[in-house]
């Protein structure tokens, strides 16, 4: 788990595929993106999932890929981007 | 593994943009869901788990507001707020009214 992470930090997703609810899809975890927004401590969904409190809250940062990092065989300009929001601890910085 | 609901990235047929007019009894889950939530009895995230815990094939089957449904009846049971046999007795009891047959 990384904490405190900032706008502009490199990071990876976890790679992992654990059981229950979460809100990481599979086509994003093992890629690397950029930081670009913390939106601060919330509510963790993997344990609201199980009708619990959320507790302990978990950073979201918002996060920008490459296209062409997140697709190998994507053909568009270098210049595309996605960007979406993670949790905290599925990501590492590089 | 890859829960049946995480599609992003997979290929796809064409996508119907057309509008749809909820029918009643979506209406009527959309309200109830919206009441067991005010009694603290579902979280939005406890019913998206319920609904990603459905069979692959189930889960492909049926539609959204069913999916809806059946990750609410699970979820009911699970809390004890209502039991398997009451749910399959009204189930029964309705279609009998609608002179349906049972099963």
């Amino acid at each position: 788990m990384a904490q405190g992470l900032e706008p502009g930090d490199r990071v990876r997703v976890r790679e992992d595929f654990p059981q229950g609810h979460v809100r990481t899809p599979v086509y994003v975890r093992g890629k690397e993106g950029v930081i670009t927004r913390d939106f601060g401590p919330q509510p963790n969904p993997e344990v609201l999932a199980l009708g619990r409190d959320g507790l302990p809250k978990k950073t979201l940062y918002e996060v920008r890929f490459k296209q062409s990092e997140l697709w190998p065989d994507y053909n568009g300009p270098e210049t595309d981007t996605l960007l979406i929001d993670i949790y905290e601890h599925w990501l590492s910085r590089i | 593994m890859r829960g049946s609901h995480d599609l992003g990235g997979l290929p796809a047929g064409p996508i119907d943009l057309e509008p749809h007019d909820m029918t009643f009894w979506e209406k009527q889950i959309d309200a109830m869901n919206t009441l067991l939530a005010q009694k603290g009895l579902r979280k939005t995230d406890e019913n998206r788990r319920y609904v990603e815990m459905l069979s692959h094939d189930a889960y492909n089957t049926l539609s959204y507001y069913e999916r809806w449904t059946a990750s609410l009846a699970r979820q009911m049971v699970d809390k004890g707020v209502l039991t398997q046999d009451e749910i399959d007795a009204k189930i029964a009891e309705i279609r009998s009214r609608l002179g349906q047959d049972a099963g």
